[in-house]
């Protein structure tokens, strides 16, 4: 039987194809939702050259998996996939990929978006921005807090 | 013993990824920061920032959690990832 659930952090790098090749595999599902986060090349008005990410090793694996099965408890879903990279990455690498399979578009658009809200202020991820000033640790924004919280309204 | 780690500007500012500390005394998260911040000036500054987060045993806890001898206890910033 194939895991329905995949949280991976890692080093390298991950395929796009490959990935949606896996989750798309399942003619019961009608809909695939896919996210993919980058490096940018600016932040709050300084030029980013590369970013490193630091994690809490133990603990992110778990804070993804429960947030897999909150999406799972909250929405008819088929396949979930989270993929972080930790490390140094440049510019316009690709950093995380949420993938969410359902037999409708909906729970799908709806269940890969909260998992990027809820990643973003849950999972114990910090990122160490490199530019032409030096290098800094990017501060929490609020607007990702308030993301987070409008998924717990109702 | 209690495993103590830092990450991130918390663990760059102390010069500090873990420690281990005696869990006598401590009774919750709260406990534990006040004990470490003790230390001297540069601990009592970071541990006492209104951002520290804590997380016990790899869990986001509050700071009257408790925390008991062989808990590994976690201090970081505001998580920035995706």
């Amino acid at each position: 039987m194939v895991e329905k659930t995949k949280v991976v952090v890692q080093t390298a790098d991950f395929d796009v194809t490959e990935e949606y090749r896996q989750l798309a595999s399942d003619n019961s599902d009608g809909a695939v939702v896919t996210f993919v986060g980058k490096v940018r090349d600016f932040n709050d008005g300084n030029p980013v050259t590369d970013l490193t990410l630091e994690h809490y090793p133990g603990m992110t694996e778990a804070v993804l998996t429960q947030l897999a099965q909150q999406a799972n408890e909250r929405w008819p879903l088929n396949y979930v996939t989270i993929i972080h990279r930790v490390g140094t990455m440049s510019l316009g690498e690709q950093i995380v990929f949420i993938g969410v399979t359902s037999a409708h578009r909906k729970a799908a658009f709806a269940a890969c978006e909260f998992l990027i809200d809820f990643l973003k202020t849950k999972a114990p991820f910090w990122k160490l921005e490199a530019g032409t000033e030096g290098s800094h640790w990017v501060d929490a924004r609020d607007s990702d807090e308030q993301a987070a919280k409008m998924w717990q309204k109702d | 013993m209690i495993q103590v780690l830092f990450f991130a500007q918390v663990r760059e500012l102390l010069g500090t990824a873990k420690l281990e500390l005696s869990a006598e005394g401590i009774t919750t998260a709260e406990s534990l920061r006040a004990a470490l911040a003790a230390k001297d000036d540069k601990w009592a500054k970071v541990m006492s920032s209104d951002k520290l987060l804590v997380a016990i045993n790899q869990t986001m806890s509050q700071w009257d959690a408790s925390v008991v001898d062989g808990d590994e206890v976690a201090f970081f910033p505001p998580v920035t990832g995706g």
